[in-house]
């Protein structure tokens, strides 16, 4: 998995004098008596790929979905462009400009490209009951999109079904980026893709944030998170482990706080036994 | 992507084929199915080809038609509509009885059956929508409800098992004029309803492919989760594709009463599935989120032309049913067919 290749190289540091896009503070969630997730912080700023990173059930889902507005918090602060928000739905999330491409993508897949691309957001023309579909238009602003993109696709008129799993990932961003988006919150993009298409959609996800848009990409893979990432942020048992900038963190570091340190290390130690 | 030597984007997009492409439009197979039954009858009838005679098999097919278009709109939404068949029985009573037995003008009962059609389709399509359940035993709920009320009110009512008398109604001949006289045509006569067909199934197509609504049927019966994701009113979209059906049943139901004058208290009963499975002869998928309008129009022909071929030819009607059930399956291996070429997957 490590093979990965990324074209783009980080750049060292990103200015920090912004205004963070987004910040949480302390941010908690609960159900019932369980407690999903507490005191996580993070931020990230304008062209900047933040990693949410953690193991099953660390509680990654729980923060997007507070993100994405699906889920509201508990305790703690959620800020957008420094103003303090909480954001009733899904659809006051895309207003503010934070969109997520949930990992089951939000994609239909016996409909053509450009329809699902323009889903929810048809351009049109004429008026009153003769209201209707922009097609020409639609068919050529996804192209247009989709080829900004580097995503090179045959014929908008293909029904979405009949893509692999890594171009209908970068449909969905690019999409996402499309409308507005400022935020991008990438639900385990890479997850179920092959190395070589997760390379691809690696890809689009610096090409996102060469264009300034703030990336919050959450996987439970530290090979494809470290190589696009700026800042990692590890969750464990939904509590964070810290909100690393790259430079202060080192790939295996990252790999052993994830997994869980010392218990691996136990772990590989008992495996050896068992074999020898 | 590596092969990109000469036009990669003519290159890829010839590998499919005219033929796969042509076979991935939901309406060919059953365009193919109505010129072959066409020929077939036509070869060994002469009545089946001769002018009065296809003013009669477009006369059936109209009124099919007419309900096979919303409740194909209905299933690329993902949902059916048991009740539909019924629900052309419910309006026509409802008009019968309002005329014939308390003498109401026309227009006034049309209007009534109207809102009562439109109420019972916001019914169902509200209960599958805030229950989640099946639309399957909603409507088939609302099928056996309407059934036992048809019987019951039109029994306690007219003390007979149907309402008659529609033409005494005040304003009964301008309505009959708009829905159901005939009009004539190098001397031969159609029923206004097959214009009323047309012009639906028109209508339906651009709704469909042309309009945001019809971006949102396909939507939200190919994919409802990812539909209401990107801000598509699922709920409402649903709702209304039943509210449609409803509509429909209400023209049909109009129709028949203003034609027959007088209406069964069973009628429509049954009908529910013919709609269906013309919706699936023109290449609406079960699951939903595929299928066209023109498609639920040509299987209607079809239906249209065998109910009257088998007269013509001499043969028994028992048949029809028959020809029914083997469409249907023929169709829906087509449409499995189909349906794998859309989405097959690169992965």
């Amino acid at each position: 998995m490590s093979d990965v290749s990324v074209p783009a190289e980080v750049p060292a540091e990103v200015p920090a004098a912004a205004t963070p896009l987004l910040e949480v503070r302390d941010i908690g969630k609960y159900f019932g008596s369980v407690i999903a997730l507490q005191g996580v912080s993070m931020t990230v700023a304008p062209g900047q790929v933040c990693c949410v990173l953690g193991d099953n059930g660390a509680g990654k889902s729980t923060l997007i979905k507070i993100l994405a507005g699906v889920h509201q918090q508990d305790t703690g602060e959620y800020l957008i462009d420094g103003e303090p928000v909480r954001l009733a739905n899904p659809r006051a999330a895309l207003d503010r400009g934070i969109a997520t491409v949930y990992q089951d993508l939000a994609m239909v897949p016996l409909m053509p490209i450009w329809r699902n691309f323009f889903l929810g957001s048809e351009p049109t023309k004429g008026r009153g009951p003769l209201r209707r579909l922009d097609v020409a238009r639609a068919k050529d602003i996804t192209r247009r999109e989709l080829a900004d993109m580097g995503i090179d696709i045959r014929d908008p008129n293909q029904p979405v079904g009949t893509l692999s799993g890594g171009e209908r990932q970068s449909v969905a961003i690019a999409r996402a980026v499309h409308f507005g988006a400022r935020l991008l919150i990438l639900d385990e993009p890479t997850s179920a893709l092959g190395v070589k298409q997760a390379g691809v959609v690696l890809r689009y996800i610096v090409q996102a944030r060469d264009r300034g848009l703030g990336v919050v990409f959450i996987t439970h893979n530290p090979h494809h998170a470290y190589p696009v990432g700026d800042r990692f942020v590890l969750l464990k048992r939904g509590r964070s482990l810290g909100d690393f900038a790259k430079s202060e963190v080192g790939l295996a570091e990252v790999t052993r706080l994830m997994a869980g340190g010392a218990e691996l290390e136990a772990l590989s130690h008992e495996l050896e036994q068992a074999t020898s | 992507m590596a092969t990109a030597t000469a036009a990669p984007v003519d290159e890829r997009i010839k590998n499919l084929g005219i033929t796969r492409q042509l076979l991935a439009r939901p309406e060919i197979g059953a365009l193919l199915g109505a010129v072959v039954v066409f020929a077939f009858f036509a070869v060994q009838s002469s009545v089946f080809r001769s002018g009065p005679g296809v003013a009669n098999w477009l006369d059936p097919a109209s009124t099919l038609g007419i309900m096979a278009v919303p409740v194909a709109l209905l299933m690329i939404g993902g949902e059916f509509d048991l009740s539909a068949g019924v629900m052309v029985g419910t309006v026509g009573l409802t008009i019968g009885l309002l005329t014939g037995e308390y003498g109401m003008n026309t227009w006034g009962a049309l209007a009534i059956a109207l809102a009562l059609a439109l109420a019972l389709g916001f019914f169902n399509g509200y209960l599958v929508v805030r229950t989640k359940l099946p639309s399957f035993i909603i409507t088939l709920g609302t099928f056996l409800m309407l059934q036992g009320l048809n019987l019951g009110v039109t029994k306690a009512i007219t003390d007979t098992v149907q309402a008659d008398s529609i033409d005494a109604a005040p304003a009964y001949h301008p309505a009959f004029d708009i829905f159901a006289t005939t009009i004539s045509i190098g001397g031969v006569g159609f029923r206004v309803t097959i214009l009323w067909w047309i012009v639906l199934t028109a209508l339906a197509t651009w709704v469909l492919l042309r309009t945001r609504f019809g971006n949102w049927i396909f939507s939200v019966g190919g994919n409802v989760q990812a539909a209401r994701s990107v801000g598509v009113p699922a709920g409402r979209t649903k709702v209304l594709l039943f509210m449609g059906t409803a509509a429909g049943a209400w023209l049909v139901g109009t129709m028949t009463a203003l034609r027959l004058t007088s209406v069964q208290a069973n009628t429509g009963i049954g009908e529910e599935l013919i709609y269906i499975v013309a919706a699936v002869i023109g290449g609406c998928l079960l699951t939903g989120g595929f299928g066209s309008a023109v498609g639920a129009s040509l299987g209607a022909l079809i239906f249209g032309m065998v109910q009257q071929g088998i007269v013509y030819l001499g043969w028994d009607s028992d048949w029809f049913k028959f020809f029914l059930g083997a469409m249907l399956l023929l169709a829906v291996f087509t449409n499995q067919f189909v349906r794998r070429l859309a989405e097959e997957s690169r992965r």
